[in-house]
């Protein structure tokens, strides 16, 4: 068990220096953004002693390296700072949301993960089949619609013509679970169709991928039914290249989602990213991006450590 | 083990196949590669199956359980086991034959236990799906038969996983499991193939005692003649698809009928003279006191040896005895923690990117697998002309005709093969293309690497001539690295033994091969299969049943 802890601590390392990195990257990115900031937030009509004022107040007349140094140090302390716009501090702000936005993804690789697997496994079980190509065709074509269009039509059939649930996604925290859901039940279904394909896919071929192997073919010839070599011969050894696709895609899930939470006006942070970037809002376009990145590394990071645990050479050593 | 006729005759039949035809599908056609076979077996007999690659074994004998790979059907011809039509049954009644009353053994035990999962699961599936014992009644037989093959702790080995036991201990193991169901046919595919000497051994009295306990019916496939006359009641000698001839193992050992048959027994009898060390010159290769590791691990401890200009170094030993290692040390891939090697006297430096052009040049290598070693998008001509142009700078008509030279030495036709791709040649064709690589260096030392281990036994000893041929006419010394005793005895001057990384023994070849030896060379020798088919019987008796392995070397 030690060298797989061994992994896990290289593997968090080396996440730790990719997010040094993407932080600079970032704080770089805002930095190159054309046109002064002070004068963007001021708007046409500012003084120059105005802006020159603002930029003092920003901080923006220190070199770049030690604001980047400042910002990461509050940024490691959880701190972000305030908020342009709003005056307060953009923390909190973002907590809230990006609570809201993992609810939905939650919500919805709860749903897509499953179904992905299940639709794979049965894909690979009646390969060529009827059934092999419905499914295809079906997941693929889900997948090639963008979201937005994929949303407004499932608003107009399931909500507009017919009613069964709300159109709008708007959630506040007093709501009970139960009501929550429901009116998330679209987005959640919006984002389910765009990622089961993926994972779907995946499953099926990494599974097919095995059935020319040696003890597939040996458990044939043992008499073993279909369905259990699919399930207990050939399941086992793909899950390495399957959970790295499910990890890319709730990486999705959370970042992704900037435009279904604009459809269905659900209150995350995909949202709040767009506003802060048409306002010129940089603390909490720099605390997004980092959140972002944080997430994928993360998620990748748990990908490979499930790839590696599912390896009977390393879960049993010699 | 042989039966005497009118004993088979009133046997009960179990298997009988009658103008078996198999069709492969390649280049979107269905060629026929099985041409109507017929084939008996009675209870409890077993049946030798032999042929060089691409003879149809395999497929024959998975055709025997009513199963095809994928790409091949069968077209023609009726199989009967036990009354029912295995061509005309549905999938489900065959799925219902098999492991239950045919079981499998496959090649690779490695390869063919599912890693995910201990080996007594794997043991029990079949007996548990079947609904013929209880987990735990199965879990106990498994133990049982593991006890009967003779593997060490039968009560603990099957809770590992595949990964945590040897070669020679899985296919014991999957011996166990094909037992499981107690089955009437046991289809054993080149069980042994993979294995050392000493560890095929093992398995073949293990195999040969259980199949004898339950009286079980065997097909053997296998293309080694030895091994098959320990094993088999009578022998189907195949070429291409088609039956040659078939009689009683002692008959067909001693008066084969075929020409064909005649040329298969014997092959083992090339032999070369026997070379001395040329006097007062420097040896082209010497290796001196060398160690190695991979990482922390030491794989060779305090190797030397000599290889003189024209001779023919043979180094031997079981797999990871550290043979390989020894020739990544020379031609630094492997730079050595400690000792050194020299050529014609100089040291050469141990990491090969500090070498010269031309010291990389002297010391060429020739691989054992040719497919994989032979890049199959790069054109003949280019892979030959490669070397020439890097080491000599040869280029445009001078390349050519050096080439074609090349291609003239190893017996291939150039106007024929300048221009095509690996993959259209045959594997020995591919192996001599290696050795044209080689030579278009103009090497004074190659390392052949089980150069013929891939490939069947006529089409090997065409490789061995041709390197013996390629050796007088150019003064080559050869390292020569195999496992295969028998290679080691037809082309060999001098002989090294090595085993966990250590030299146990080196010497002139007829010393080696006279005793007395070094206890562990003996147990080398004395493991290699003879075409007597009472050899497996003697040794057994000599070494005791439960020292037939490395435990032989213990008693000693």
């Amino acid at each position: 068990m030690s060298d797989v802890l061994k992994i896990i601590a290289k593997r968090l390392g080396l996440g730790f220096v990719t997010l040094l990195v993407i932080s600079v990257i970032i704080f770089s990115a805002v930095e190159m953004l054309p046109g002064d900031i002070a004068e963007a937030v001021l708007g046409q009509g500012a003084t120059k002693e105005n802006v020159a004022a603002m930029r003092e107040q920003l901080g923006l007349d220190r070199p770049a390296p030690v604001r980047y140094f400042e910002w990461l140090g509050n940024a490691l302390t959880g701190d972000f700072g305030q908020s342009l716009v709003s005056q307060k501090p953009v923390s909190g702000a973002i907590a809230e949301r990006f609570a809201n936005t993992l609810f939905l993804a939650l919500y919805a690789a709860l749903i897509a993960v499953p179904i992905a697997i299940l639709l794979g496994v049965l894909t690979a079980l009646w390969r060529n089949s009827l059934f092999d190509r419905v499914a295809n065709v079906a997941t693929l074509t889900s997948i090639s619609s963008p979201e937005f269009f994929l949303g407004y039509i499932l608003i107009l059939f399931l909500s507009v013509k017919t009613g069964y649930f709300p159109s709008l996604a708007k959630i506040s925290a007093d709501m009970t679970l139960w009501e929550k859901l429901d009116r998330m039940f679209l987005p959640a279904l919006t984002m389910v169709l765009v990622v089961v394909a993926h994972m779907m896919r995946m499953t099926r071929s990494a599974i097919i991928n095995l059935l020319a192997s040696p003890y597939i073919e040996m458990a044939r010839l043992k008499g073993v039914p279909g369905w259990r070599i699919i399930v207990r011969h050939a399941l086992p050894n793909a899950w390495a290249p399957i959970i790295n696709v499910i990890a890319l895609n709730l990486a999705y899930l959370v970042t992704g989602v900037v435009l279904v939470e604009v459809v269905f006006v659900f209150p995350g942070i995909g949202q709040m990213l767009v506003d802060s970037v048409t306002k010129r809002d940089f603390p909490v376009v720099q605390a997004c991006c980092l959140i972002f990145a944080t997430t994928f590394i993360l998620l990748n990071l748990a990908a490979d450590v499930g790839a590696i645990l599912t390896n009977p050479r390393l879960r049993h050593p010699k | 083990m042989s039966e005497s006729d009118a004993n088979t005759s009133k046997k009960e039949m179990l298997l009988e196949i009658r103008g078996l035809r198999i069709e492969g599908y390649s280049d979107e056609n269905w060629t026929e590669i099985v041409h109507g076979v017929d084939l008996d077996l009675h209870r409890g007999e077993i049946l030798g199956l032999i042929g060089e690659s691409g003879a149809g074994k395999s497929t024959i004998g998975l055709a025997a359980m009513g199963f095809t790979r994928d790409g091949c059907r069968i077209s023609g011809g009726s199989i009967d086991f036990e009354g029912m039509d295995l061509t005309t049954a549905s999938p489900d009644e065959l799925a219902s034959l098999r492991g239950a009353k045919i079981a499998y053994v496959a090649q690779s035990a490695a390869a063919s236990f599912n890693p995910a999962h201990r080996l007594i699961d794997q043991h029990t599936e079949a007996p548990v799906h079947y609904r013929i014992k209880k987990r735990l009644e199965s879990q106990e037989d498994a133990m049982e038969l593991y006890h009967k093959l003779r593997l060490p702790n039968p009560k603990e080995i099957g809770f590992r996983y595949p990964h945590q036991v040897s070669g020679g201990q899985l296919q014991r193991a999957m011996t166990a499991m094909a037992m499981a169901c107690r089955p009437d046919l046991i289809i054993f595919d080149e069980p042994t193939t993979a294995l050392d000497v000493t560890t095929q051994i093992e398995v073949l009295a293990a195999i040969r005692d259980i199949v004898d306990q339950f009286n079980t019916a065997a097909i053997y496939i296998t293309h080694d003649l030895a091994v098959v006359a320990q094993m088999a009641d009578k022998i189907k000698v195949m070429l291409r698809g088609e039956e040659v001839e078939q009689a009683e193992t002692a008959k067909m050992l001693e008066e084969p009928e075929e020409d064909y048959t005649k040329s298969l027994w014997s092959v083992r009898s090339y032999k070369r003279q026997q070379k001395p060390r040329p006097s007062g010159t420097t040896p082209v290769l010497s290796v001196q006191n060398v160690d190695a590791s991979y990482g922390e691990i030491p794989v060779l401890q305090d190797v030397s040896f000599d290889i003189y200009a024209g001779m023919t170094v043979a180094v031997v030993g079981e797999s990871g005895s550290g043979k390989s290692t020894t020739a990544r040390c020379i031609t630094g891939l492997l730079p050595p923690t400690s000792g050194k090697v020299l050529f014609n006297g100089e040291e050469l430096p141990s990491d090969y990117k500090a070498r010269s052009k031309d010291q990389l040049r002297q010391a060429q290598m020739i691989y054992q697998m040719a497919d994989t070693a032979l890049n199959p998008k790069v054109k003949i001509s280019e892979i030959i002309g490669r070397p020439a142009y890097f080491y000599r700078g040869l280029r445009g008509a001078e390349l050519k005709k050096r080439v074609d030279e090349l291609l003239d030495l190893i017996e291939l036709e150039p106007a024929d093969y300048y221009n095509r791709y690996p993959p259209e040649l045959s594997g020995g064709q591919k192996q001599r293309i290696g050795i044209a690589r080689a030579l278009a260096a103009n090497p004074s030392f190659i390392i052949c690497d089980e150069v013929t281990s891939a490939l069947d036994q006529l089409v090997a000893e065409g490789i061995l001539k041709l390197l013996d041929r390629l050796q007088k006419e150019f003064n080559l010394a050869y390292m020569f690295i195999t496992h295969d005793l028998a290679t080691v005895r037809s082309i060999a001057d001098e002989v090294v033994v090595m085993r966990q990384g250590k030299i146990i023994e080196q010497g002139p070849k007829n010393e080696m091969f006279t005793p007395p030896h070094h206890p562990y060379t003996d147990l080398l020798l004395s493991s290699v299969p003879e075409m007597d088919p009472e050899w497996l019987t003697t040794v057994l008796e000599e070494r005791g049943v439960d020292n037939i392995g490395e435990g032989a070397l213990k008693k000693t």
